[in-house]
């Protein structure tokens, strides 16, 4: 059985305690369902002294759709906020998303933050440590050189959060938390732009920072947004192919504007607008040109364990079944897939 | 006529038997819907699986793996990790230098690698310390000083080398077994053939994937007897193995099986922990055990061997074979295993259930620097079965057959012989193939199916255990001791192997019915070397047919020893005694019988303490093909199985999903209709998995993706590309089909009360079915498994363009 590292465990009582213990640096981590970290620690390329459960902290619970922007707190559990009766009728396509995360039981435990704060995947760094050791490490480990890109400058792991693409084109932020001059100050940055490409520290969170909520606006009226994720097994796995679309349209069913997102590239996920089509009408021969365009500016890479080029193609299908929702959703293929 | 009990047990016992005052029941347990009897246990926890067993003050295990593929080992230096507090003893290669193997003849493994590593993960040293954590600690601290070789991942580099020799002392390169057996004039009758269908197939290599990893503990008592539990699915062959290579004599070792979780062929031979935990307790004089992570058990494999397979089949142009001509490479991995079996296997158990006028096959198994190969459910029968299951297809669209029908006109029959000279007894093939043709609407509905749906067929038979022992004996191949006593209650001592099939409830279930008591009054003890006679365990799918002999044997005569008893009190003849469910009672007059309890109290009283023994031993006559090689691959009867798969297939994703399968199994006699439909849902959903999904790969020479070689040296090859449960995509719950199971019932003479095996036979068409109906759905064939989306693209592709070929 693989066991855990000796670890510190504090619980925080206040979010001022634990953004003061988790500024001691990366030593000091934060954790609330842990169904990431925990399995990091096992195998040991993730390391750390102290865990820092912050699941009881108030400033992280609940989902608050009062206002013109519904506020998810980073505890909130995948399993609550896919059958949370206003994300389902605000954005369906966020409880779908956050729904197909892993497993039920998973998500049982998993929460919103933990899957924006998902480390990279690869297969290289993914494994045991007598396989890092048999490989020589890699650039995310203790090695010199990546597997994927040979002779590339950085680690291009991949993001392969279920949650971060619908948020990006829902036009998400992050509420982080951190305590200055003692006292406790509060950032707001698009999810957009809280991706780094370094696949060793791709979450723009500094040491002594915290994920608190996140904020998203309601959708004007014409615009909705879908999820697709292709993976080999339709529970457990984590994305393959993974990508939100978001159209606004006016009431002529004209497209004002669009964007789409892309995971499981890099540790960055892709964001492209829609603009150009602006004016245009839905139909096939359109999403076909944007499928296209989507395919061009993707390149999956071997990082993941499926075959690269099959994924970019898969991708294409994706976006363009994404679009399909849109003017023939009867036609839309594979659809719960 | 009940009369008052003469020799009251004890009140409680008394509770437990239910006074039956209604007509005699004569329905048999055989074949009733009844669960497995240690289920309860199991489900509450009360049943305790290796990993459950704590003894005092009991040390923990960890096993050093070799990162490279192919070393020298120069050096060990364990002198650090010896140091440490809590560690208790460390073993190298040096403590343990005999060779093992579950094969007499192959015998090519250490249980520490001796002077070389010959795949990542081969063990290096062990240790025994005060808790796990102390021992991986410990390990961290050994000092291994290796000389990279040059490694083989390919099956063809492997044979092509002469250079790099993976076993020194091997007499033939880095073959590790060759094969080739002709029957008949083959290239003649494919000269002569209407129709050649010839082509490469590609079997891809599979694990088990137990949930149970494999757990040993070993113990050393003050009597100097050495105790091992451990999740094995062949007790005996450890116990044997054990004494080779500790050199100690079998009275001086009890190897305990305890319940295992799942095994499906993955632990039938002896692996590294179970003698380092015998040795590490020989040396700390404390109980030792060792749990592998789920990255070792992928490790320790023994799996499906990847088969690189050339068939050339011919056919008149009524579609009946003429000859079949066979060509298969089969990827061994590091070690032999049960190599030299499959490689017969890979040829040997394709004789049925078609007539093969002419038939040769030649198969080379080679070793590479991978985990090692071995038997997994359907062990060297499910690759070559594919082949020749896709090739019947061809030539049923070729010759414009219906493939169900093809396959009819081309049914070898019953009590008959195949061409290798295996006889076949008992044969349900055509009702199989009748019965999933009929629940699958197989006539009404094929061809007309709307776009991207398709229907496919295939066949297959299996061994009821295998004729001989692994190592040649006289001895019996199953045994059974069975007592009753005062209580009402009967006791039945097996060697056999609960692995979750259910071997303990057929051994109960034929038991029940012989000596007229009730499921529930039946104990079963298995798999204990002190307390229960030897079987050779769980492999072959010979559970049922051989300890089930072997119980009927055992309870007949205690039986006959109770009528006679009864037939004496009532003065009649023992014949006219029957006993069923709680009951003895008058054949001729059921209004006279006696609880089974007084029964038994009036015999015991009687006879004294009541017991009896039997065993079982495979025929010898009119079995097998007389030549070298003509007795692997025999059996005492032989399953059949047909399955039909629906499937829809996306054209624009290459998508396949499998809609719903029916599988129509032959068991001869179903005695636990419920565990039989468990073992034709389980090997279904395995071969489904195999066909579309599962696959155990390991990275080729040079790891970069690029396609360039590693220019970091050799020896970084054969790693696992997926070592967990996330990245090795078995099915759940979610992407699983629809499953039909149908039970075909053509008892065999051989078997007890007819029953023949389950558990191995239904796996094997399931996956050219698929594959068939992939073909039937959208007419691209997919010969290298697994089916997988970009194959199925790249197929359609081939197909639109104008110069696409399709096979
Ligand atoms: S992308 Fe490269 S550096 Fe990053 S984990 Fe994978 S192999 Fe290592």
């Amino acid at each position: 059985m693989l066991r855990l590292p000796e670890l510190e465990v504090i619980i925080a009582t206040s979010l001022t305690e634990a953004l003061t213990r988790l500024a001691a640096g990366p030593a000091a981590r934060p954790i609330l369902g842990g169904t990431d970290l925990v399995a990091n620690l096992k195998t040991g390329h993730t390391k750390a002294q102290t865990l820092v459960a912050i699941g009881q902290l108030p400033e992280l619970q609940g989902v608050d759709a009062s206002g013109d922007v519904v506020r998810i707190g980073a505890a909130v559990h995948q399993a609550e906020l896919a059958r949370d009766p206003d994300i389902l009728e605000l954005f369906p396509a966020l409880a779908y998303a956050v729904g197909r995360i892993a497993s039920p039981q998973i998500r049982n435990a998993g929460t919103l933050g933990g899957n924006l704060c998902l480390d990279t995947r690869c297969r290289f760094i993914n494994q045991s440590d007598l396989w890092r050791e048999a490989l020589g490490g890699c650039l995310k480990s203790h090695g010199k050189e990546c597997h994927v890109i040979p002779g590339g400058g950085g680690c291009v792991a991949a993001l392969s959060a279920d949650s971060v693409p619908i948020l990006m084109v829902l036009g998400a932020e992050a509420e982080i938390a951190r305590v200055q001059d003692g006292a406790l100050v509060t950032r707001r940055t698009p999810i957009a732009d809280l991706y780094d490409s370094d696949g060793r520290r791709h979450v723009r969170i500094a040491d002594g920072e915290l994920l608190v909520a996140v904020h998203v606006p309601k959708l004007p009226h014409g615009a909705r947004a879908v999820y697709r994720k292709w993976a080999v097994r339709q529970s457990i796995d984590f994305p393959l192919v993974s990508v939100a679309v978001r159209l606004d349209l006016d009431d002529a069913g004209k497209l004002k504007q669009g964007k789409v997102a892309i995971g499981v590239l890099g540790p960055r996920p892709r964001l492209l607008a829609l603009d150009r089509w602006a004016g245009r009408t839905l139909d096939e021969d359109l999403a076909k040109q944007v499928a296209q365009y989507v395919f061009d500016r993707s390149h999956p890479l071997p990082n993941v364990l499926y075959d690269h080029e099959y994924r970019r193609e898969r991708l294409r299908v994706e976006v363009l079944r994404a679009l399909r929702t849109w003017y023939a959703p009867a036609a839309v293929g594979g659809a719960g897939r | 006529m009940t009369r008052p009990l003469s020799d009251n047990p004890t009140a409680r016992d008394l509770h437990r038997i239910t006074v039956d005052h209604s007509p005699v029941d004569e329905t048999p347990v055989v074949g009733s819907r009844h669960g497995r009897v240690d289920a309860l246990d199991l489900l509450t926890g009360v049943g305790k699986y290796a990993d459950d067993l704590v003894l005092p003050r009991m040390l923990h295990c960890k096993i050093l793996r070799s990162p490279h593929a192919h070393a020298r080992i120069l050096h060990i230096d364990t002198s650090a990790a010896e140091s440490m507090q809590g560690v208790h003893a460390v073993i190298t290669g040096a403590d343990l230098p005999v060779r093992y193997g579950v094969i007499p003849w192959t015998q090519d493994e250490y249980p520490l690698a001796l002077d070389k590593v010959r795949y990542v993960g081969d063990a290096v040293a062990a240790v025994a310390a005060s808790s796990e954590d102390v021992a991986r600690a410990a390990l961290a601290r050994i000092a291994v000083n290796y000389e990279v070789l040059p490694a083989l991942a390919d099956p063809r580099e492997a044979l092509a080398r002469s250079d790099v020799k993976i076993h020194e002392d091997n007499k033939h390169g880095n073959i590790s077994k060759q094969v080739t057996l002709a029957f008949g004039d083959v290239d003649a009758a494919l000269a002569q053939a209407e129709l050649v269908i010839e082509g490469d197939y590609l079997f891809h290599g599979s694990t088990h994937g137990a949930i149970e990893p494999h757990c040993a503990i070993g113990h050393v008592d003050g009597h100097g007897l050495l105790t091992v539990w451990s999740a094995t699915q062949v007790p005996h062959y450890l116990h044997r193995e054990l004494g080779r290579v500790l050199d100690r004599p079998s009275h001086s070792i009890r190897v305990i099986q305890p319940p295992v979780g799942g095994a499906f062929g993955g632990k039938s031979e002896p692996f590294d922990l179970e003698f380092c935990v015998a040795k590490l307790a020989e040396l700390t004089g404390r109980p030792v055990k060792c749990l592998y992570t789920r990255e070792e058990v992928f490790l320790a494999h023994r799996g499906r061997h990847p088969f690189q397979m050339h068939y050339k089949t011919g056919f008149d142009r009524d579609g009946h074979i003429l000859a079949v001509d066979g060509k298969s490479l089969l990827d061994g991995g590091a070690y032999s295993s049960f190599g030299l079996v499959t490689t017969y296997y890979s040829g040997q158990l394709l004789g049925s259930p078609y007539t093969f006028p002419a038939f040769r096959f030649d198969s080379t198994r080679v070793y590479t620097n991978k985990p090692c190969c071995g038997p997994k459910r359907g062990h060297g029968s499910v690759q070559p079965r594919f082949a020749i299951e896709v090739q019947l297809d061809k030539a049923a669209v070729a010759l414009g057959l219906d493939p169900i029908e093809l396959r009819r006109r081309n049914f070898i029959g019953e009590n008959t012989q195949t061409i290798g000279g295996f006889h076949v007894g008992s044969s349900g093939f055509l009702q199989c193939l009748d019965e999933v043709e009929r629940a699958s609407g197989w006539r009404q509905r094929r061809g007309k199916l709307p776009k991207g749906r398709g229907l496919g067929i295939a066949g297959s038979t299996y061994i009821s255990g295998t004729n001989y022992c692994i190592y040649p004996t006289e001895l019996p191949q199953s045994a059974v001791q069975i007592c009753l006593d005062r209580s009402g209650r009967v006791r039945v001592f097996v060697g056999t192997s609960e692995i979750g099939q259910g071997s303990n409830t057929v051994v109960a279930t034929l038991a029940a019915d012989e000596l007229g008591v009730e499921l529930e009054d039946m104990r079963v003890l298995a798999a204990d070397s002190d307390l229960t006679p030897v079987d050779l365990g769980a492999y072959s799918s010979r559970g049922t047919l051989m300890a089930g002999n072997a119980c009927l044997a055992a309870t007949r005569e205690l039986a006959a020893k109770l009528r006679e008893v009864i037939a004496s009190t009532w003065d009649c003849p023992a014949g006219d005694v029957g006993l069923a469910h709680r009951k003895a009672y008058r054949l001729s007059d059921p209004s006279v019988w006696m609880p089974i309890q007084e029964a038994f109290i009036l015999a015991e009283s009687k006879l004294g303490t009541l017991g009896a023994v039997g065993s079982y031993k495979t025929p010898t006559a009119n079995v097998h093909g007389d030549y070298r090689g003509g007795t692997i691959g025999a059996s005492p009867a032989y399953s059949f199985t047909a399955h039909v798969a629906e499937v829809e297939v996306d054209e624009e994703t290459g998508d396949v999903t499998v809609l719903q399968i029916w599988c129509a199994h032959d068991c001869g006699l179903a005695l636990s209709p419920t565990l039989v439909e468990g073992q034709i849902e389980g090997s279904t959903y395995m071969g489904a998995a195999e066909a579309l999904m599962e696959h155990h790969r390991v990275l080729p020479s040079g790891l970069r993706t690029d396609g360039q070689k590693r220019d970091t040296g050799p020896g970084v090859e054969g790693l696992l590309a997926a070592s967990s449960l996330l990245d090795y995509r078995m099915p759940t719950s979610m992407d699983v089909p629809e499953l039909t199971a149908l039970i075909v019932e053509r008892p065999d003479p051989r078997g007890p009360r007819g029953a023949k095996e389950a558990g191995e036979g239904p796996l094997h068409s399931s996956i050219p079915a698929i594959a068939n109906a992939v073909y039937d759905a959208v007419g691209v064939r997919i010969d290298d498994l697994p089916i997988a989306p970009e194959k199925i693209l790249a197929a359609l592709k081939r197909k639109a363009s104008p110069s696409g070929e399709v096979r």
